[in-house]
């Protein structure tokens, strides 16, 4: 796997997928020359940081050019002189004896920021108040607004799932969880069999890490193909594409799925005509809308990739009905699940494609939703306003409740993880302020032989085996 | 059986995980002509066991039966024998993640302790890396090596008998990643610099207290390493539970009821809850948190060489 050239020690090329970092704010960018990039209100171009080692740190310069950061660190700006506490320092506001406009005018005339941040301390008449402590901390502070530093380091599964999560949480259904909790990696799909796996980009890249180009993953997704956006930040090698066969799915029906999958495999469909259709169009509306200019050439373009586009569809029919024979072995190592729909169905669905003896984990961002306690009222309308609330929202609850049902599987557990970071500085050591709420939770378990005919009888001996005794509960009694 | 591969079938000389229920397991090495004792009888290694499908149901002697299930690292986690304290897999899980570890990379480990962490680090890294694994003690070192034999994955770890503080991890300038698991890990810091690769990769630390890290801090501070964060991963597990919810008779029921057709109206009716008003009951489904929780493990400390 050392190929994949995603180690540290390598050097920004052109083409690159690269991660831009200031302080604890990530972007993901194509390395190209002359494109301007604007990232945390400054612009530039990343034509000065090819051939750089990544992880090198770089200062915007006039012009927009990075110029890479020289390691020489600040003379300890004689911060000699300190006060013992604030018992005399007022905040009159006029502390700081540069105005905006004076700021503004250094900055203009292209004064570096290490030299901004001196002239506001000289100016400052509370600094040599001001404790060490709180020196240091108006140091850091200034630095962070006038010293920006821009780090270009190389994508990983770290990075990328900490910048998904802080910039974008929607488009990976707030799955810091599941980023999180690797516990049921498919680091084992390594063996040659492969994993099923339908979820965000996010995850599906941490599923491509973890099996290295030594497995399959077939991934699931609903309408005109997978959204591989993250997975491309990655800059896999093309080797795990191979391996990576893609599954389609309709609108996260199941049912509907397996009966395209049949038809696919089997004769030419409406539905396969369709979707081909589609893609068509939509790659026509690309060329469109990327260049203008080859408007005249267009037409012209376009007859040379009909050719291209039907090999593209032939290959890709061809890899749906491999993809379609390697679930039918259901012989999955493994089952991840994180996507926008209800995933009761899906998971329901989806593990029959699975051994036994292997794990599979559901990601979802709700337990349940329950803030009943808004409501104050006296009577029976409290109850309902109550109950309604209670059962609004609760998919992984009622994914327990089914899967129970269904049987085959065992050691249930729903669970959510909690991060505290902290601050860890001699004598000011502390979990910082605030902790990520809102992760996700996930419902994991063990598949084993689903023990057909007898289903009904297994399953309340299941019921019996795993709820603790005094808990059970009658789950027939709970649809109405 | 591998604990980097999974085999379909159970063989002789496997490692395999008896599932009796409710997190009740244990693991178990087949033999042919062993038997092994459960609460639900006898189970016979040469009829019960060897040839049998993983994820099978056993029937035991007495009649009660149990599930054989292929071993995971998860799995040994939670069953292996303690002979020192070890990392959970909450833990665990970041840990991989945050050492940017994949197929491939070379992990310098200290101290190998149980060989929990060792077992997940061996699986991530198969088939085509290493881990080098450092314990002072000589028993338990040992006993490690012994257990990576048995579990099919020797090959993939180097388990070496030294004071890492001392000596470090007898290798240099290869490792992607180091991890310590140490009493003074501030006192490994520079062995941990020079075993990792020239052009850089990642380092943690795990301790139980405040202290310890402030010293592992301002040591990876001293040796150059960036990016130096701190955290701690709590994990809370939830029972899911019907709970009932008596309705107070407030003397309203009757004129109230007409506005309760919640139930049929409500669109994501399935596992909805259900009021029985006639009984005076509310049921419904809820995730209840455990009555107790791990608080505290340790904290984790990343940096990163570059």
């Amino acid at each position: 796997a050392m190929e994949d050239g995603l180690g540290p020690g390598a050097r920004i090329c052109e083409g690159d997928c690269a991660v831009l970092k200031r302080d604890d704010v990530f972007k993901a960018v194509p390395v190209l020359r002359r494109r301007k990039i604007i990232f945390e209100k400054q612009w530039f171009y990343l034509d000065n940081a090819i051939g750089h080692i990544y992880g090198t740190m770089f200062e915007v310069t006039s012009g927009g050019n990075l110029q890479p950061k020289q390691d020489v660190e600040e003379t300890t700006t004689d911060t000699k002189e300190a006060g013992t506490d604030n018992r005399n320092i007022v905040d009159d506001g006029k502390s700081q004896k540069l105005t905006h406009d004076d700021i503004k005018a250094l900055k203009d005339k292209g004064i570096k920021g290490q030299e901004i941040v001196q002239q506001l301390i000289e100016n400052s008449t509370t600094f040599r108040d001001k404790t060490e402590f709180a020196q240091d901390k108006y140091i850091k502070k200034k630095k962070k607004k006038y010293e920006a530093v821009i780090t270009i380091v190389k994508p990983s599964t770290r990075i990328l799932s900490t910048m998904y999560y802080a910039r974008e949480p929607g488009k990976i259904n707030h799955s810091k969880t599941l980023n999180r909790d690797d516990n049921y990696t498919p680091e084992a799909w390594k063996g040659g069999k492969c994993g099923v796996i339908l979820c965000t980009q996010m995850c599906c890249l941490l599923a491509e890490k973890h099996t290295g180009s030594y497995g399959s993953i077939i991934q699931m997704y609903p309408g005109g193909g997978p959204v591989r956006a993250a997975t491309s930040c990655f800059g896999f090698p093309k080797l795990f594409f191979n391996n990576a066969l893609m599954e389609e799915e309709s609108n996260g029906l199941t049912d509907e799925k397996q009966t395209s999958l049949q038809e696919t495999e089997e004769e030419s469909t409406t539905e396969a005509a369709m979707e081909i259709n589609q893609t068509e169009e939509q790659e026509t509306m690309d060329i469109n809308a990327e260049d203008v200019e080859f408007k005249e050439n267009k037409e012209k373009a376009n007859k040379e990739n009909v050719q291209e586009k039907q090999r593209k569809q032939w290959e890709r029919r061809k890899k749906l009905i491999e993809t379609a024979a390697l679930l039918r072995e259901k012989n999955a190592d493994g089952l991840i699940v994180a996507s926008k729909f209800h995933p009761t169905p899906l998971l329901l669905s989806l593990l029959e494609f699975v051994a036994p003896s292997r794990p599979f984990v559901v990601y979802c961002q709700y337990k349940e939703v329950n803030q009943v306690c808004y409501f104050s009222c006296y009577s029976l309308r409290l109850f309902c306003c109550l109950t309604y609330y209670l059962g609004f929202f609760k998919p992984l609850l009622e994914c327990y409740t089914k899967l129970r049902e269904r049987g085959g599987v065992i050691n249930l557990k729903l669970s959510e993880t909690w991060l505290r970071n902290y601050q860890v500085l001699p004598d000011r050591s502390h979990p910082k302020l605030t902790m990520s709420g809102g992760g996700g939770y996930l419902l994991s378990g063990i598949t084993v032989v689903l023990d057909k005919g007898k289903s009904d009888s297994s399953n309340l001996e299941a019921l019996k085996m795993e709820e603790p005794s005094c808990k059970r509960c009658r789950v027939q009694d709970l649809h109405c | 059986m591998s604990f980097v591969e999974y085999g379909d079938t159970i063989k002789d000389g496997d490692t395999a995980i008896v599932f009796l229920g409710h997190e009740s397991m244990f693991p178990v090495k087949v033999q042919h002509g062993t038997v092994t004792q459960t609460k639900y009888g006898v189970i016979r290694h040469s009829t019960d066991l060897i040839g049998k499908k993983y994820g099978s149901k056993v029937t035991c002697s007495k009649g009660g039966w149990v599930f054989i299930l292929h071993p995971t690292p998860e799995l040994w986690t939670m069953n292996l024998p303690h002979r020192t304290q070890i990392l959970y897999s909450t833990d665990i899980s970041i840990i991989t993640m945050m050492l940017e570890l994949k197929p491939g990379s070379i992990v310098c480990e200290s101290g190998t302790g149980s060989g929990s962490l060792s077992h997940a680090l061996i699986r991530t890294v198969a088939p085509t890396g290493h881990l080098y694994t450092v314990e002072f003690h000589q028993q338990r070192a040992e006993k490690a090596r012994e257990e990576f034999r048995e579990h099919g994955v020797e090959h993939l770890v180097t388990v070496t008998n030294q004071d890492v503080c001392k000596n470090g991890f007898g290798v240099s300038d290869i490792a992607d990643a180091v991890f310590l698991d140490i009493p003074s890990p501030w006192e490994a810091i520079g062995h941990a610099k020079s075993a990792l690769k020239a052009e850089g990769g990642r380092i943690c630390s795990f301790s139980p207290c405040i202290e310890q890290v402030q010293r592992t801090c301002l040591a990876m501070e001293e040796y150059g390493f960036t990016e130096i964060n701190t955290l701690e991963i709590l994990l809370r597990v939830y029972n899911v539970r019907t709970i009932s919810l008596q309705i107070p008779d407030l003397g309203k029921a009757a004129e109230d009821n007409s506005s309760t057709g919640f139930d049929s109206s409500n669109p994501s009716n399935q596992g909805s809850p259900c009021a029985n008003l006639q009984q005076g009951t509310v049921q419904f489904k809820s995730g209840v948190p455990l009555r107790e929780m791990v608080g505290h493990t340790g904290y984790l400390t990343f940096a990163t060489k570059s």
